[in-house]
């Protein structure tokens, strides 16, 4: 790449300030056929969700019976479906809000553990000289393939039966139980996210200045200083983007719950819950509608408040590689 | 260094131990034990006492209501007992109870529907056999004929739990009555009975087989219940352990006489559409064009009377009811296809064991039965604990002597034929493929 | 059952925990690596001054430090990559050359069988045309998407509405899907938009998902709708950071929209493109939730994933299964090989 595009090292200030630039450049470029092509095309997008979200207010029969589309001609109005999943349960799964504390109590430090631990092996592995670092930063990327059903059975193993080499117990069995499995789920996410958090805050660290790292260096800094005072300010607004892919992912999660957690109120997260709803009585759309709006509201929350840090976040990451 | 900094590592990890060790001190368990034991309702449950405060994990693929409902079934036993009983159900059940059981975290008890799974986790040693006592209460309350579904190599591991027969029928006798149809006694006055319907505009069967990752499963009901319908129980067995193949022309036979309903575009889908809408239509759904007249029949196991649109009233003098299946030659006798699940044992501490005896009962099975939706082949269950007509029904069937019985084939067979080509083959020939084809296909996975 | 507040209290001490844990791990860490450093300076330093005392030339070691730095950096991440990931990978592997009982070895036979059977045959076709097809699309879509969004007014809203199946989970999304190609009889009105419009037109509906190879691609079309926000996301803010002065210059320059976009907007966003490309393109290969909630992989739309699954956990054949993962491991191969080409490009220039 020739083109002489500015680093990120100088400063969130100047990016901004550039942006704002060429955007008024942009502005002039403004044209209407591209505002109305853009707008026609986000709302053909939206249609399938819409269509969803409409149903999700119409009764039971009305949905089974006629297309969503006839709401418009012949409103019928009902807030049961979203009684039906948020209210009414049956006493051995437990209220909707208990699913909804444990979703919580599982995401977030699944998602505060991966971010910061790929922090720190992405710093090491842009700024760190050592013997075979491009190997293993492969090799870390290469393992976003193994396809998390098969690493099922031997983490459980890990938690359940300990590690024994040759027959000596090297680690024990964790042995947890009710709301300690949450500590199961951590790890397992964390295992899980590592390989893409690693490869998407690499490709945004290695970018930073190098002259501002060697700056640093000769007065004398070391690795955790530099990485604390330096890195850890610049690249905020990746471990932004990385933390809302991790909070959909976590929150969207099924399998994961349900093997290391269980699918008891006690632990089991909003989705598992979700599925088993819909799961009895097969096709129930009218819990579909309902249940799947219940479990979007968060991530949509999550996203539009942090939508701007997600943008520059894989901005700067992405302009020079 | 080095060993400083192992330790280091070993200190972090100790972090989220400790983390962890101090919520278990503060969560300990302060349930109350039980002070019921001694009154007068618990004399029954006398000899499983003694094992005050333990607590036994079931796993299962029951859920919600259902899963109530066994809840409640137990509370007695558990209040008498102090063992209390912690159940889970799943719909991924049968693809999790494996990764849980490699994973070294099993279950202390499993409801295993299917005895092909029960003979695997049997074969790689993981489950334990019955004990003594569970056995003694089997052989009492059970007839062998059952039991066997339950033996491997001569071990015994465990007793049936709830049951289900799926040679029903399905029907208005609202709408029968009206129209002066008769409820047929052979396979010939079915096909009569379909072509009188068919002939008065109305598409007189409908059927669905979609049931999520389980889709094709109510096809080869049709397919095991002709089979023993047109070839009898012994070619049955042969088929349902490989002594014939799967191509065999005999299953082939039985194959086309579905077709003969299944795939007849004057008979089929009432109320969804053509041949195909089968396929994606879900069995949940498929029955409930009776209720509206767009359909008259629909075959379907007992449990299917929880599917009805609530109001319907599920009776012989009702909205629907169901009737026998008939055989193909009514002097051949009464053959009957059903299913059930097995309660098997991954632990065998005597609390478990106590209550894997505890289900094999009497006093379970009414316990259970008296709350509705549930039938059982367990001979002493009191058919007046029965409050559903066709659970009722049911009961008397399994309970009568006469009965030829046969478990569902596809939970004989090997996993990957009986919930994986054999379903995906029935799915495929509904979709069109020619029988040859798809037995065929079902007989070169089968290894 | 009432809601009781008390009963839920464990979960959040937990999740106390969870937090006390992590700033424990993470602020250890770094508190480590700075003290002890620190330490080893200072006593350098007191050897240092004894050493010019005693007027012996001073200890010089720099280069092992390194290596510790690194190794400390990532410890964490190294440790639950090998429980995670690489054993299970391993024991992957060992299971694909063994039986069903996982107690013999049976060489390549579970690899054999996989090009065999012409049933997987057609799940390693299909995953095929889903790799092929989803980044491509989805890519292009997002590009041609961000660089329309970037001149048009209502920018974030039109973005958000993009990204919002994002937001929602697979299975979730597939439901929208299955509702959109929902089928009812020819007699019957149409609950499905597809069928709908067909019917509009005047045709006649049709079982979408029954027909192949019609349905991996309907099935295709809901993974494209999914990821199609991302790449929009990515590839708008790599066009956003393109400085202003170089659109200037093109344009006083007189070049065209065309070959602005060909000279200047590709070339700049390049980096961004690769990683959108192999991030969709990893997804993709391990695509699983979609055709299960669709399909379950019936009417010939399974995939590598979903196959992997059934025959591992449902029907008892971990062998088969472990080598359906393993063929996963290397149809990722040629990503790999382009990684390690471009971090070489990288570390030269």
């Amino acid at each position: 790449m020739t083109t002489a595009t500015p680093t990120v090292g100088a400063g969130v200030q100047a990016t901004a300030k550039k942006t704002t630039r060429a955007g008024r450049v942009r502005k002039r470029l403004n044209s209407r056929t591209a505002t109305l092509v853009s707008i026609i095309l986000a709302l053909l997008w939206t249609v399938p969700t819409f269509g969803l979200f409409i149903s999700s207010f119409r009764p039971e029969n009305q949905i089974k019976t006629t297309g969503w589309w006839t709401f418009f001609t012949d409103p019928q109005f009902t807030f049961e479906n979203y009684q039906e999943v948020l209210f009414s349960s049956s006493s051995s799964s437990g209220q909707l809000a208990s699913y909804f504390i444990n979703s919580l109590a599982i995401t977030i430090p699944s998602v505060l553990f991966p971010t910061a631990f790929a922090a720190l092996a992405a710093y090491a592995l842009a700024w760190i000289n050592f013997k075979g670092r491009d190997w293993l930063y492969i090799a870390i990327f290469a393992l976003q393939i193994v396809p998390l059903q098969m690493a099922l059975v031997p983490l459980l193993k890990f938690f359940s039966t300990g590690v024994t080499v040759a027959g000596v117990q090297v680690l024990p069995a964790w042995d947890l139980v009710d709301e300690q499995k949450f500590a199961q789920v951590w790890f397992a996410h964390t295992c899980f996210a590592l390989p893409f958090a690693v490869y998407l805050l690499h490709n945004f660290i290695a970018q930073l200045p190098g002259d501002l790292m060697e700056a640093a260096r000769v007065d004398g800094a070391t690795h955790p200083k530099i990485f604390r005072t330096i890195v850890l300010p610049l690249i905020t607004p990746a471990l932004a983007a990385f933390g809302i892919f991790q909070f959909l992912w976590v929150w969207n999660d099924l399998l994961v719950a349900l093997i290391f957690a269980g699918g008891t109120s006690d632990t089991a997260p909003l989705t598992v819950r979700l599925a088993e709803m819909a799961g009895t009585r097969g096709n129930e759309w009218q819990r579909l509608t309902a249940g799947a709006f219940v479990s979007i509201v968060v991530p949509l929350i999550v996203f539009l408040s942090l939508q701007r840090f997600f943008v520059r976040g894989l901005l700067a990451g992405s302009v020079k590689g | 260094m080095a060993f400083a900094r192992s330790r280091q590592a070993l200190a972090i990890a100790g972090v989220l131990g400790l983390a962890l060790g101090v919520t278990a001190c503060g969560t300990g368990n302060d349930k109350k034990s039980s002070s019921k034991a001694s009154s007068p309702e618990c004399a029954p449950y006398e000899k499983y006492q003694g094992h005050d405060g333990k607590k036994v994990t079931i796993y299962s693929s029951i859920r919600d209501i259902e899963a109530d409902r066994l809840a409640q079934s137990w509370k007695q036993f558990e209040d008498c007992t102090g063992i209390k009983i912690d159940h889970e159900g799943s719909g991924e059940f049968e693809a999790q109870l494996g990764v849980r059981v490699d994973g070294g975290n099993a279950p202390d008890l499993a409801f295993i529907p299917q005895p092909g799974l029960l003979k695997r986790f049997a074969d790689a040693g993981k489950l334990k056999p019955a004990g003594a006592d569970t056995k003694a209460m089997a052989e009492q309350n059970y007839s062998p004929d059952w039991l066997k579904y339950s033996t491997v190599d001569g071990k015994f591991y465990g007793a049936p739990l709830g049951s289900n027969v799926k040679s029903f029928v399905w029907y208005s006798p609202k709408t029968f009555k009206e129209k002066g149809w008769q409820v047929p006694q052979t396979w010939d006055d079915l096909i009569k009975l379909s072509d009188q319907i068919a002939a008065s505009g109305t598409k007189p069967w409908c059927a669905g087989i979609e049931s999520g990752d389980a889709t094709g499963w109510p096809a080869t009901d049709w397919i095991e219940d002709l089979m023993l319908r047109t070839a009898g129980p012994e070619v049955y067995d042969q088929w349902t352990t490989h002594g014939i193949p799967f191509n065999d022309p005999k299953v082939a036979d039985a194959v086309n006489k579905a077709g003969t309903i299944l795939k007849n575009d004057k008979y089929v889908n009432g109320g969804f559409g053509g041949v195909k809408s089968i396929a994606t239509t879900s069995f949940q759904e498929a029955g409930t064009p009776i209720t509206t007249g767009k359909c008259a029949l629909h075959r379907q196991a007992s449990f299917y009377a929880n599917q009805w649109p609530q109001g319907t009233k599920v009776a012989e003098d009702g909205d629907v009811f169901a009737f026998y299946f008939p055989a193909v030659d009514p002097a051949k006798g009464k053959p009957v296809l059903g299913g059930g699940e097995f309660v098997t044992a991954f632990a065998d501490r005597p609390e478990v064991q106590a209550v894997q005896t505890y289900l094999a009962s009497g006093e379970y099975a009414n316990s259970r039965a008296k709350i509705g939706d549930w039938v059982s082949a367990n001979k002493k269950l009191d058919l007046n604990n029965v409050p559903n007509p066709v659970d009722k029904l049911s009961v008397q069937i399994l309970q009568d002597p006469k009965t030829v019985f046969r478990f569902d084939g596809s939970d004989l067979m090997p996993a990957a034929v009986g919930a994986g080509t054999f379903w995906k083959g029935m799915v495929d020939w509904i979709n069109g493929k020619d029988t040859t084809t798809v037995l065929n296909g079902i007989e070169s996975s089968w290894k | 059952m009432e809601f009781d507040f008390a009963e839920e209290q464990p979960k959040f001490l937990m999740l106390m925990y969870g937090l006390i844990a992590f700033v424990a791990v993470v602020g250890g860490l770094l508190l480590l690596l700075d003290v002890v450093p620190a330490w080893f300076a200072r006593r350098r330093e007191a050897q240092l001054v004894a050493a010019s005392a005693g007027g012996a030339p001073p200890p010089r070691r720099r280069k092992p430090r390194e290596g510790l730095f690194a190794l400390f950096f990532l410890l964490p991440t190294l440790l639950f990559l090998i429980v995670g990931l690489v054993v299970p990978a391993i024991r992957t592997t060992v299971l694909s050359l063994m039986d069903k009982d996982s107690a013999n070895w049976v060489g390549l036979r579970n690899y054999g069988w996989m090009f065999s059977e012409p049933s997987i045959v057609r799940v390693l076709t299909n995953t095929l045309i889903w790799v092929l097809l989803v980044p491509l699309v989805a890519t292009a879509f997002g590009l041609i998407y961000a660089v329309l969004v970037d001149r048009a007014r209502l920018e974030s809203l039109a973005k958000s509405l993009i990204f919002l199946p994002m937001a929602i989970s697979f299975v979730g999304a597939t439901i929208i899907w299955k509702f959109v190609y929902a089928f009812r009889g020819e007699e019957q009105e149409q609950i499905g938009l597809l069928n709908q419009i067909v019917v509009s037109l005047g045709g006649e509906p049709k079982q979408w998902l029954l027909d192949s190879p019609l349905n991996t691609f309907l099935l295709i079309v809901i993974m494209i709708w999914i990821q199609a926000g991302f790449a929009m996301v990515v590839l708008s803010a790599a066009i956003k950071a393109i400085p202003a002065d170089i659109v200037e210059a093109a344009r006083l320059d007189g070049v065209t929209p065309w070959q602005m976009f060909w000279r200047i907007t590709m070339p700049s966003i390049r980096p961004a493109l690769i990683v959108v490309v192999v991030t969709i393109s990893i997804a993709t290969l391990k695509v699983f939730d979609i055709v299960r909630t669709a399909t379950n992989g019936n009417y010939d739309t399974s995939v590598i994933a979903n196959e992997m699954y059934n025959q591992a956990f449902r029907y008892g054949e971990p062998g088969q299964g472990s080598a359906l993962a393993v063929f996963l491991f290397i149809l990722v191969t040629p990503i790999v090989i382009y990684q390690i080409r471009n971090l070489r490009k990288q570390r030269e220039g």
